[in-house]
């Protein structure tokens, strides 16, 4: 049976926001976490750390997010994890912000200038203190406008999550779709979802590189 | 962990792995020509005497940039029989691809030329160049130390991007991932070697550029 494509149709499509945001969120928040760690790693004293981090970062900007996505979702199972779309989404997508955002902040954290952390080292600062005291402090400062960039980026990315099999913006009006046959408006309805969401935080980006760019 | 690995399964269909990669790369050089022509008429649009062909410029590249591919891919190829526009799989898949290069390229060399401080032009004008001898000597390379390593990098994650029109059977690399996987049942494997093999591509060329970069456009160290 066909259904009539009514607002009630644009409702349930644009109520898939609601788990493209949450997906969005946890991918980001977890991708902050192991990404800092990467982009510690990546300018850490010792060559082997930096390598390995190197290598983590080239592997997930290498290769295309959807077969990171696949290799979760079908590799999960062989380490013994049961898999449920929403684990497999959520750890595919946090790997993939954590290489991003650990690349994104390994600039920042080199861009502070040499001597500030010369000086809080000759001030008797450890590792940890001067980190979190002084150099860091600074390189997020300066990576926020692309750390924002990236943001965008990874909410366009959870569509992906779609192909399997978990219910967001984009699956949900492939659902409406399929019912409907109106795939013009279900997938157009998508598509202003989408561009609701990130053209504001495009917009601020924009604006914070902006602001960067006259401060130096 | 109780799962062997079997990769010898997948070696009968080495052939099909092959001509996944050369489909992928000729995707992706259809839509680099494509969407690098698309781009720089965007720019000519944005930068017309026309506020119309303006606004249109901007909607485009806003558009595509705030949007998900997957969901440009599926509107096209799905959407648009609609409104009487049918496109074959890989039609529809060029079309997406290009259309988002053009978006993305746009703004890039928008970028690298507004990079170029306005005294450049100017001194270019003062010392009676005309506007095409003062783009030709000295805008143009500078302007490209900025492009290049953005444009290269976008051309890498137009590569990697392809494997999403996967999505409407268009024929390529992780198309003929999911038919291998179907006949082998051999998923985990199946995509790592699909995994690997774009690992392959991009690092080829990202190395590739990163040479012409320096050869180039890198400045001199004297």
């Amino acid at each position: 049976m066909v259904r009539e494509f009514t607002l009630n149709e644009i409702w349930m499509i644009l109520a898939g926001a609601q788990a493209t945001l949450i997906l969005s969120a946890i991918a980001f928040a977890g991708g902050g976490v192991f990404g800092l760690l990467v982009a510690l790693l990546r300018t850490a004293p010792v060559r082997g750390l930096r390598t390995l981090a190197g290598g983590f970062i080239d592997f997930f900007q290498g290769t295309p997010m959807l077969l990171q996505l696949f290799l979760v979702f079908y590799g999960l199972p062989v380490f013994g994890v049961h898999v449920n779309v929403w684990v497999a989404a959520a750890v595919g997508l946090t790997l993939h912000a954590a290489a991003f955002l650990g690349e994104i902040w390994r600039g920042g954290i080199q861009a502070v200038p040499r001597g500030q952390s010369e000086a809080a080292s000759a001030l008797g600062l450890g590792y940890v203190d001067r980190m979190r005291h002084v150099v860091l402090p600074q390189a997020l400062r300066m990576s926020f406008a692309p750390t924002i960039g990236f943001l965008v980026q990874l909410i366009k990315g959870t569509s992906l999550a779609a192909i399997i099999g978990f219910v967001e913006l984009s699956r949900s009006a492939q659902i409406v779709s399929s019912a409907t046959y109106k795939p013009l408006w279900a997938y157009g309805f998508a598509a202003v979802g989408y561009f609701l969401i990130c053209f504001p935080l495009s917009r601020y980006a924009a604006r914070l590189e902006r602001r960067y760019a006259v401060a130096t | 962990m109780t799962y062997t690995f079997n990769f010898a399964a997948l070696l009968p269909y080495w052939e099909i792995f092959l001509h996944g990669c050369l489909l992928t790369l000729a995707l992706t050089a259809l839509s680099t020509v494509l969407g690098l022509s698309l781009g720089m008429l965007t720019l000519l649009a944005r930068r017309s005497r026309h506020a119309f062909l303006r606004a249109f410029g901007v909607s485009y590249v806003e558009i595509i940039r705030n949007t998900p591919f997957l969901v440009q891919v599926l509107f096209i190829f799905f959407g648009l029989p609609q409104l009487g526009l049918s496109l074959s799989p890989w039609a529809a898949a060029v079309a997406a691809l290009s259309l988002n290069l053009g978006a993305f390229s746009a703004e890039i060399v928008r970028g690298g030329i507004d990079a170029i401080p306005r005294g450049q032009f100017e001194a270019g004008a003062a010392l009676g160049l005309s506007p095409f001898q003062t783009f030709r000597h000295i805008v143009l390379k500078p302007a490209f130390r900025v492009i290049f390593p953005a444009l290269s990098g976008q051309f890498v994650l137009l590569l990697l991007t392809t494997s999403i029109v996967s999505s409407i059977s268009a024929e390529e690399l992780t198309s003929v991932s999911q038919s291998i996987d179907s006949l082998t049942f051999r998923s985990f494997e199946v995509y790592i070697v699909a995994t690997l093999l774009y690992l392959c591509m991009s690092l080829m060329f990202s190395t590739l550029f990163k040479a012409i970069d320096r050869a180039c456009f890198s400045y001199p160290i004297k």
